[in-house]
């Protein structure tokens, strides 16, 4: 076989550990023991292949999964996925959930005492395109309490699920909307110690995907490990 | 230009809103060539108690040893209809069970075949980042010469090997502990 290169690993400081006192479910759950570098083989440059899947409107656009219309604001959600080279990401599968606008899953553990909206679920998926967008229509996800501390609320956000070109380039995580007042106080967000790396999770308000008397529009692009420039070392 | 990778989070206690659609057990089906196994196994924090909440993934080659991938070059045979992916939730029991088909070697460092395995992620609300395992099979003479599983305490190897269960052939047992005694090993691949 042709030589191989593997991926780059994240800056320091960029992604979070795995144990976050202040995140009490981390607590339990995050592993006690350090982790086993792993060079990069086959098996970790490879990864599950999507698409191409026929168009499904209904996918990107989570207002028309009822009868009617979702009670909230309506808005655009769109971006890019990239590597860390700045090269759009083709096929990529984005797949991503949230609460209402009221701040309520559909969930039957979803406990908070907001109502549920008959014509909203919160989900949606899409491949990217050649330029590595992709485009959601949906309602701004209202904020919500959680269990973590005492008066904890989850500032609003999306969960986003991303598959790249590999194994490595798996990522999940949420977004969030600019100007959030609670982003300051949770620890989910805060997690993550370069305080840039976190504010990138942030959307941004962009004028050029708001369309008139419809939806505002908010941009978030999406980056995915890169790859080295020389072969792996194997 | 150089970009971060964006940063990782949890997928939260409701990703099944959004991780359902493609959630499957049978990673192969009846026409794939090679030896059925079934994958069961449970979820466990560090209190030994299960996790409900857990989400997880598999990657896999096919029984020759060639991952349905573009930059899988080697020139081994196809399975058609194979895909290699397969995405379970756990239950309300921490347990998770997958059917699938034992994959063949695939190349490691050096070109060196490394012994028949699984790449694994395992998601759950409380991990800001996935946890990143392989699964490997008993009774396998290439598990000693594994460079994977050479990097790992050999007291630690046994986590990462299903073990056989029941009576039935290909029935493996292979458990997630993700803290405390038996901690299951996890491997740094990046993110
Ligand atoms: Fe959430």
């Amino acid at each position: 076989m042709a030589p191989l290169t593997g991926y780059r690993r994240p800056y320091p400081g960029t992604q979070p550990n795995h144990l976050h006192p202040t995140y009490r479910s981390s607590l339990k759950r995050a592993p006690a023991q350090p982790l086993v570098y792993l060079p990069h083989t086959l098996s970790e440059i490879t990864g599950p292949v999507f698409g191409p899947e026929p168009a499904d409107l209904k996918a990107t656009d989570l207002t028309k999964q009822g009868h009617g219309d979702p009670l909230g604001k309506r808005i655009i959600v769109s971006g890019r996925v990239l590597d860390e080279n700045g090269r759009p990401l083709r096929g990529a599968l984005v797949e991503i959930w949230q609460a209402n606008s009221a701040g309520r899953y559909l969930h039957r553990n979803d406990q908070h005492n907001a109502p549920l909206d008959p014509n909203f679920i919160g989900e949606g998926h899409a491949l990217t395109d050649d330029q590595g967008r992709y485009r959601f229509v949906t309602i701004r996800p209202g904020e919500y309490p959680w269990g973590n501390h005492y008066n904890a609320w989850r500032p609003a956000h999306i969960h986003f699920s991303v598959f790249g070109p590999a194994f490595v380039t798996r990522l999940v995580t949420q977004m969030y909307f600019p100007g959030d007042a609670l982003l300051p106080y949770d620890p989910i967000f805060n997690c993550t110690a370069d305080e840039k790396a976190r504010n990138r999770l942030i959307s941004v308000f962009d004028w050029e995907t708001t369309v008139p008397s419809h939806a505002l529009g908010y941009k978030f692009d999406i980056v995915l490990a890169g790859r080295d420039a020389t072969p792996m070392e194997i | 230009m150089s970009l971060q990778a964006t940063t990782s989070h949890t997928v939260g206690p409701f990703f099944s809103i959004g991780l359902t659609r493609l959630a499957h057990a049978e990673i192969a089906g009846p026409g794939v060539a090679g030896e059925r196994i079934v994958i069961e196994g449970r979820v466990l924090d560090g209190d030994g108690k299960p996790v409900p909440d857990a989400l997880i993934e598999l990657w896999q080659a096919n029984s020759h040893g060639k991952y349905a991938h573009p930059e899988d070059s080697q020139e081994k045979p196809i399975e058609p209809g194979f895909k290699g992916y397969g995405r379970q939730p756990s239950d309300d029991a921490g347990k998770f069970r997958f059917t699938t088909i034992k994959p063949g070697p695939v190349p490691g460092p050096d070109g060196k075949p490394q012994a028949p395995h699984i790449s694994v992620s395992v998601f759950a609300r409380g991990l800001q980042r996935r946890l990143v395992t392989r699964i490997y099979f008993p009774d396998e003479a290439a598990n000693a010469s594994d460079f994977a599983l050479g990097r790992v305490d050999p007291a630690r190897r046994g986590t990462l090997i299903a073990k056989k269960a029941g009576g039935q052939p290909g029935q493996l047992e292979w458990n997630v502990i993700l803290q405390g005694a038996g901690e299951t090993v996890f491997f740094d691949i990046g993110l």
